[in-house]
């Protein structure tokens, strides 16, 4: 796109793209140590991602602070508007995303190592490499104002909701199978949950690059997964 | 991979751009749902200053009781526009325009128009406050006296209603006899509006009303606009884009002499269809 006359907000805007970028990254790698110490029982590794939130949410302030400062003092205009609006969505989408890992981390610290059937275990972090690969793709439409990958992601969250009902069978059954496992699997059924909610943020983010680049919502009906009751 | 070739939603037809020359003025409206009446339509518009065409076939509507905004860079034609509405480029030699403008459907570009009648009907109001070296009160009754016969308390009436219209009743009316070129800048643009209210026009053509104003008097002129829609129809040029975002209800860009965009000033300022409509509002022209 052509340059501004005012090079400053060229700049305002390039900054505020690469702190996304990089609190997007920083999201991504929270996913990954959340899943990878669950998996391993690794609760140094949980309490390491426990104090990177704050981290996470440090961004987000960061972010929130130069888009507002843009906004006040460029009063933008069209794709400039929509482009400073949708760097604040993805802040807030990002710091969500950031809190769901942190809860997870969270989870493996109240739980005891070993309990919960690996392959389960298996299933939520093969959910969860899904999910990373959403979320990596919508960053990427977001700093490239790729649309056609934005609604790639954005209609492939239906695997993410099918694996997620999946995982949600299997651990009721387990469940029914030994009371024993009743603990261990609920804990890993809320952390299936935050990884579908994260997935849901991954969709909301192509929604908003969408918006972006278009200049309309995206009002077509996303295609759903499987639904099935008290969820 | 390939189940991605969805459509991607469009633009409903209703949203069409208004993009280049010539278009019709079916075009034009074709920019905005539910239009309201149109009190002025301008169509196929060209003018010219000697032999240099300034305006090429503009076709627009301007809405009843609407704030109509027309932005473009310095020369893109937008000030000519506003100086047919009401003829007063008749006042030049040299100056002519081609094509219709209608004003409740009947041509004011016709022979039988009579101006004087028109510059009744279609008010204007320029960028520099142009009060007359008369005192407040003159400044106001000169114009009534001229278009209407009236008893002096009438006159006092309707000098007192426009002042109040105008937004200016309350800083001047224990001074209505002081020159009207003692008021500050601000309140000599209110001035200049309260004396074109003043006349009953149903039409009020604002030059870059503010451009010699402070934030404050631009802030007063801004809401008299918005009160003032309720009664007359308003066509507003302005340069300044926050204030065509902020005042009116549809936008018109211009750019060398023509029409390139013509919606509802929402829809302009956040989603323009046009390339060069984009580039001019955010800032990346030329």
């Amino acid at each position: 796109m052509t340059e501004h006359t005012v090079k400053a907000f060229d700049r305002e805007l390039q900054d505020l793209v690469r702190k996304i970028s990089e609190m997007g990254r920083l999201a991504e790698k929270q996913i990954a140590g959340a899943i990878a110490a669950l998996s391993a029982h690794d609760v140094e590794l949980a309490r390491r991602v426990i104090a990177a939130d704050a981290r996470v949410d440090v961004m987000q302030r960061e972010i929130e602070e130069l888009a507002i400062l843009t906004l006040a003092r460029r009063q933008p205009m069209a794709v400039d508007l929509r482009e400073i609006v949708g760097t604040l969505r993805l802040a807030n989408a990002l710091e969500r995303i950031g809190d769901y890992a942190k809860n997870i981390a969270k989870r493996l610290l109240a739980s005891e190592p070993d309990t919960a059937p690996s392959a389960a275990v298996q299933s939520l972090k093969n959910m969860a490499d899904l999910v990373l690969t959403a979320l990596r793709g919508v960053l990427d439409a977001f700093v490239r104002r790729d649309l056609s990958l934005a609604l790639r992601v954005w209609r492939n969250d239906k695997a993410i909701d099918a694996a997620y009902s999946s995982l949600f069978r299997a651990l009721l059954t387990y469940m029914m199978e030994d009371p024993r496992n009743i603990l261990p699997c609920t804990h890993l059924l809320f952390c299936a949950k935050h990884v579908e909610r994260i997935g849901d943020h991954a969709t909301n983010i192509a929604e908003t690059v969408y918006y972006v680049v278009q200049g309309a919502p995206l009002t077509e009906e996303r295609p759903r997964g499987e639904a099935f009751g008290a969820v | 991979m390939n189940e991605i070739a969805i459509a991607l939603p469009e633009r409903p037809a209703s949203m069409a751009p208004i993009t280049g020359a010539g278009r019709k003025l079916e075009g034009a409206q074709a920019g905005v749902r539910h239009a309201p009446p149109e009190k002025i339509s301008v169509r196929n518009l060209r003018f010219f200053y000697g032999q240099n065409l300034a305006l090429h076939d503009v076709s627009v509507p301007l809405y009843e009781r609407q704030v109509t905004a027309f932005i473009g860079p310095s020369g893109c034609g937008k000030s000519t526009l506003l100086r047919v509405l009401n003829r007063i480029y008749d006042l030049y030699p040299n100056q002519r325009a081609e094509g219709e403008v209608l004003l409740d459907g009947k041509n004011i570009l016709g022979p039988g128009q009579d101006v004087i009648l028109l510059r009744a009907r279609v008010g204007m109001v320029f960028q520099k406050p142009t009060p007359f070296p008369l005192s407040i009160y003159e400044n106001v009754a000169f114009g009534v006296r001229l278009h209407r016969s009236l008893s002096r308390s009438e006159v006092d009436n309707c000098v007192e209603s426009a002042l109040r219209r105008a937004a200016l009743w309350n800083e001047v009316k224990d001074k209505l006899n002081a020159s009207g070129q003692s008021l500050s800048g601000g309140q000599q643009q209110r001035l200049c509006i309260a004396r074109t209210i003043a006349v009953q026009p149903e039409v009020i053509l604002l030059d870059e009303p503010c451009s010699a104003l402070d934030p404050i008097s631009t802030a007063k002129i801004e809401e008299l606009i918005s009160e003032l829609k309720a009664e007359y129809t308003i066509v507003l040029v302005t340069h300044n884009m926050q204030q065509a975002a902020r005042a009116s209800d549809y936008t018109a860009f211009m750019y060398l002499g023509a029409l390139i965009e013509f919606d509802r000033t929402g829809r302009i300022f956040t989603s323009p269809t046009d390339r060069r409509t984009q580039d001019y509002i955010t800032g990346r022209f030329g």
